[in-house]
């Protein structure tokens, strides 16, 4: 960490007393300059890679991916198509890795655990009333106890938003510390709606925040919200696991969710990774894509590096 | 060895084509000059080509062509022509960018990155901006129908090769001078290369001249008779020189000489962003800026946790072959200039400032140094008062806003500074007692055709760029 | 018992010209003084002849008044220097004497004390008005807010023409100080005295002390000691007519880049324009990013 206000780890435990000391800990971490985060978000999204580097850049991709739907049209058959794809992202090539995740409804969770059950694909579930998370706290915790019983390994809580935004800070740790301890074993995504949020201040205190509630971890967006992730956004959040490590010695993971759409955009976000936080969050264990597009976009590129040439949708699989 | 190494990422050098040699440029032509030296590349060492070593003949054919040219054609054009060339200029300036770029990192070393985002983008955008000058003279403030001077000398260091002559060539230009351009010894490449754009865009003869050579072909142009304004970008020690040469004389002069910049970072920083802007503002460019943040003061309060953040920031620095895409620091232009760095440094580690570099492993051939800071420095010591011009940064400490610009100013030197804090008065009450002509807050090493850029005391006198950029070059 | 015309006549009572250093009137420390003539040669007065030390505290002086001149506010200098005009006409018959000392007509010397007043009053207008004149805001490329600003340059010294003794002088003097500057006067040597009224004027026109310091003597022997001086900043060689002597002064300020204004014919009558101000200002430009995220409260 980077401030001589910060904190030590045994104090940080003081600063969620009471919302007034919780507010006075994250307006006291260090500000955002918005230019300057956004220049260096780009300055690194000039990174050329190349060869090698994007052969191994497209499948460490391929292995955050965090494969999504959640639509209210999700129905079992459509599901158990996606976590087929999971297993086997190209079925025709049996070195390319499955991706990290299958991402779905809490109603979907036994269905995808039929397929994935035994292999390293994990099941996340969204919950707490996703995405608007606008319920009763009682029905929250009950839909994540329900992904769990499912047999949900992750859940993806989204933050009350409106909570944060005017400043009840303590209302929104206890409900994401409500929600960690419903979750059991499973590890807890906490999505902070960054388009909502708005500033880079925010999203630093929004991380901060879910961190200290227990969040393994943070996650910029619903995807049904725009803007979703961005790089800039992706960078401060880094910046905040990597700080948080620093002072409590605990690590928490970040995932980057909707709008990631080509195996460019994926790359530029593992070149921030690389360059922000290094290897120990170069691990499907720590960094996810939340995406479903991006998937088909990886493997024509991966094709494209094997064949040396340009591959089409028609040879990618549509699920 | 971490997981994901970039692969090399080159860019071709095949846009390049260069000629086996080159002669001086006056009068709309390559003419043979008196002698010779080769131009290498200072990442390799490799010779690029051979280029002409002007004498002071050849200095004396220069500015008559100049003169001439002046008098018959460019002096008497009328602001609206005059601006159409230096539009043709910018354009033909970013329709040949990438080979511009490719040839200033092979000739200077710097990273293409730099070379393509930086230099060449701002050498368009300043002949675009002084273009748009050239038939509104009259209301830039320096009177009604303000005049030329006739014949310019101009001489640009070795860092941004192209950079400057724009800063130079354009605004002289577009307020109706001729010039006489002198490039740096190691860096004539791209300097030749935009002759040829000149004769591209039809370029009058004798409007613009560049003569490549060394100090001795500067100091003749410098001296000459018939040169009505002289402008120089370099070192003090040279800026000296000048200023004595030209007294006593109707010669007017503007000098943008050397820096120390300050770069000051308070306790409520936004710390990440300040990181970025210590390491912009020392090792962009290899640190062979005048206005690099070669000193940082940090307030002592986060001191251990800026240093540390910087470390930690300065491990992913690239540093190696120029013409890849994903350097971050370049070659040192020069053996001398590499030897000055090391001089320099030794003196640090003697005095007893402690070094500190990161890994990296640096090419077997050319011209390298390790981006490398200096902690525990005192004002006292000669890395924390003299110009290093390599990316070398020392380390000071403060506790008030007082200290800090106490400490920022206290230097012959005043070019520009750094502030780094999120208290909105207090950036500007540091903003008004720093002594340096730029002041970069929340930022560093911003650079742009509207903005004056020169300096204090002895980092010289005159402005460059913006509406103050005129003023060098009209009489008044 | 003696008639009223055996009476002696009442003695008049001499005035000693001594220099003006720090707002205080010092004689050198030299203890050199020099005679002063009128136009017909007879005995006007001793004036003080300046040294290479009473150079160096005169710096000193100006190096001391400088952050607290510069940093006044601009409104504040003016109304100063608007002072300084009010003052000058109080004493107005006093200054049009001394000119006529030195052989000007009647005419003449009314001619140049009004021109001088009303030169102090047209700077004094400048002082809030010349950043706004040759500052502003540059339009970069990019999310900042960009802008620049003239500042006073310094310390300038100052050798100040010959004639006309009191326009000239008021005339090199105003525009250095009127924008912040704080500046070390060489006055004329053959006809010091407006001069020296002239520093009684500014010492009672709530100037703070060291913002003009006014040097008697010879300007040969005083200027090399400025022009090399290491804390002047600029040198104004108006006043210098031996081209040799320029040319030496202006080699000696390239020592440390100071800004030189070389000697030059100047019709005094004439509007003198800005190029006297901006001679001895410095464009600072400051940058800063814009966005709704950079600002926030701060904890500390």
């Amino acid at each position: 960490m980077t401030v001589a206000t910060t904190p030590s780890a045994a104090t940080l435990a003081e600063v969620t007393r009471s919302n007034a000391a919780l507010r006075a800990f994250l307006h006291g971490l260090p500000g955002v300059d918005k230019v300057g985060a956004d220049a260096r978000a780009a300055t690194l999204g000039t990174r050329s890679i190349k060869t090698t580097a994007k052969a191994l850049a497209i499948d460490l991709a391929i292995s955050m991916v965090d494969l999504t739907t959640l639509e209210g049209a999700d129905t079992p058959g459509k599901v158990r198509g996606l976590a087929n794809k999971a297993l086997r992202p190209d079925p025709l090539d049996p070195t390319c890795p499955p991706t990290a995740a299958v991402c779905v409804y809490p109603s979907m969770v036994a269905e995808v655990a039929r397929v994935v059950k035994g292999s390293p694909v994990k099941i996340a579930s969204v919950a707490t009333a996703f995405p608007a998370g606008q319920a009763s706290l009682k029905v929250k915790l009950d839909d994540v106890r329900d992904a769990v019983r499912a047999g949900a390994d992750e859940v993806d809580m989204v933050i009350n938003r409106g909570a944060f935004l005017s400043g009840r800070y303590l209302e929104v740790f206890e409900e994401i510390v409500a929600v960690k301890d419903a979750c059991g074993d499973a590890r807890l995504k906490v999505i902070m709606e960054t388009g909502e949020l708005v500033t880079y201040d925010n999203v630093r205190r929004a991380s901060w925040l879910s961190m200290l509630a227990g969040g393994d971890f943070i996650k910029t967006s619903t995807g049904k919200v725009q803007p979703a992730a961005t790089p800039p956004v992706t960078l401060i959040m880094l910046e905040a696991v990597r700080d948080f490590l620093a002072v409590t010695g605990r690590k928490v993971g970040v995932k980057p969710a909707g709008g990631i759409k080509t195996s460019k955009d994926a790359i530029k976000y593992l070149v921030l990774v690389n360059e922000t936080v290094g290897d120990g969050w170069l691990d499907p264990h720590w960094f996810r894509f939340g995406a479903s597009s991006v998937l088909n976009d990886l493997l024509m590129q991966r094709s494209k590096m094997k064949t040396g040439h340009y591959s089409g949708p028609d040879y990618v699989t549509l699920d | 060895m971490s997981i994901f190494e970039y692969a090399p990422a080159p860019e071709s050098r095949a846009i390049v084509s260069l000629k086996p040699s080159y002669g001086l440029f006056i009068g709309g032509e390559f003419v043979d000059g008196s002698g010779s030296f080769k131009s290498i590349s200072p990442s390799s060492e490799e010779v690029l080509a051979e280029v002409a070593e002007a004498s002071e003949a050849d200095v004396d054919r220069a500015v008559a062509a100049a003169r001439k040219a002046y008098e018959q054609v460019w002096g008497k054009m009328s602001g609206a022509e005059r601006a159409k060339y230096l539009f043709r200029i910018a354009r033909i300036i970013q329709e040949r960018g990438r080979e511009l770029a490719v040839l200033e990192s092979l000739d200077n070393g710097k990273p293409i990155r730099e070379s393509r985002d930086v230099d060449i983008p701002l050498v368009a955008a300043h002949f675009f901006y002084y273009a748009g000058w050239a038939d509104k003279l009259d209301h830039a403030g320096f009177g009604a129908s303000p005049r030329p001077l006739g014949v310019a000398g101009q001489i640009i260091p070795w860092n941004f090769p192209l950079l400057m002559l724009a800063w130079k060539i354009a605004p002289a230009l577009a307020c109706g001078n001729t010039v006489v351009l002198k490039p740096a010894e190691t860096t004539p490449l791209t300097a030749l290369l935009f002759a040829e754009i000149c004769q591209q865009a039809e370029l009058p003869p004798g409007v613009v001249n560049i003569l490549t050579g060394a100090g001795a072909a500067g100091a003749a142009l410098v001296a000459h008779p018939d040169v009505d304004k002289v402008a120089f970008t370099g070192s003090t020690e040279v800026g000296r020189i000048i200023a004595r040469t030209v007294a006593g004389t109707n010669k007017r002069v503007t000098l943008e000489l050397g820096g120390k910049a300050a770069n000051i970072v308070f306790e409520d920083a936004p710390v990440d962003q300040a990181v970025e802007g210590i390491v912009n503002g020392i090792f962009f460019n290899q640190g062979h800026v005048c206005c690099a943040g070669s000193r940082l003061l940090v307030q002592e309060s986060i001191s251990e946790e800026v240093l540390e953040s910087l470390k930690r920031r300065m491990s992913t620095l690239r540093v190696g072959d120029p013409l890849d895409k994903n350097t971050d620091i370049g070659a040192i232009n020069s053996a001398e200039q590499l030897a000055r760095i090391k001089e320099l440094t030794a003196a640090g580690e003697q005095e007893g400032a402690e070094a500190w570099s990161p890994p990296c492993e640096l090419p077997s051939r050319g011209f390298w140094f390790r981006p490398t800071i200096f902690t525990g420095v005192s004002q006292a010591h000669r890395i924390a008062r003299e110009e290093i011009f390599g990316p070398v940064l020392s380390v000071l400490t403060f506790r008030t806003p007082a200290e800090a610009v106490e400490k920022a100013n206290n230097t012959p030197y005043g070019l520009s500074a750094g502030i780094w804090t999120e208290k909105g008065s207090r950036i500007l009450a540091v903003a008004d007692q720093l002594r340096a002509g730029v002041v970069w807050a929340n930022t560093f090493n911003k650079f742009d055709p509207t903005s004056p850029f020169g300096g204090y005391k002895e980092s010289g006198y005159g402005r460059e760029g913006g509406r103050h950029g005129l003023e060098a070059y009209l009489a008044h | 018992m003696p008639t009223k015309d055996a009476q002696p006549a009442r003695l008049a009572v001499r005035k000693t010209y001594k220099l003006f250093i720090g707002g205080a009137f010092p004689r050198s420390e030299s203890g050199r003084s020099y005679v002063v003539s009128d136009a017909k040669g007879n005995f006007v007065a001793n004036a003080a002849q300046a040294s290479r030390k009473d150079a160096r505290d005169a710096v000193l002086a100006a190096r001391g008044a400088v952050a607290k001149w510069s940093g006044a506010t601009a409104y504040n200098r003016g109304q100063i220097l608007y002072r300084i005009a009010e003052m000058l006409e109080g004493r107005r018959d006093q200054f049009i004497a001394e000119l006529r000392t030195f052989g000007l007509s009647a005419a003449a010397a009314v001619s140049e004390v009004d021109a001088s007043i009303d030169r102090w009053v047209w700077y004094a207008g400048w002082s809030d008005k010349i950043a706004q004149v040759v500052g502003g805001a540059n339009p970069v490329a990019g999310p900042f807010f960009n802008l620049s600003a003239p500042e006073a340059t310094g310390v300038v010294a100052i050798v100040a023409p010959a004639e006309p003794a009191l326009l000239g002088l008021v005339g090199v003097v105003a525009p250095a100080i009127v924008t912040g500057n704080t500046v070390v006067v060489v006055a004329s040597p053959d006809r010091p005295l407006p001069a020296i009224t002239l520093a009684e004027v500014l010492a009672t026109s709530d100037l703070p002390g060291g913002v003009v310091n006014l040097l008697t003597g010879s300007p040969a022997e005083i200027a090399p000691w400025l022009a090399s001086h290491a804390d002047v900043n600029a040198l104004d060689l108006t006043g210098v007519t031996d081209h040799g002597l320029a040319k030496e002064l202006e080699v000696a300020a390239a020592d440390t880049l100071k800004r030189v204004v070389r000697p030059a014919a100047v019709d005094w009558s004439a509007d003198p324009g800005i190029a006297r101000m901006t001679a001895f200002l410095e464009t600072k430009t400051v940058w800063h990013p814009k966005s709704f995220e950079g600002a926030k409260g701060s904890a500390y």
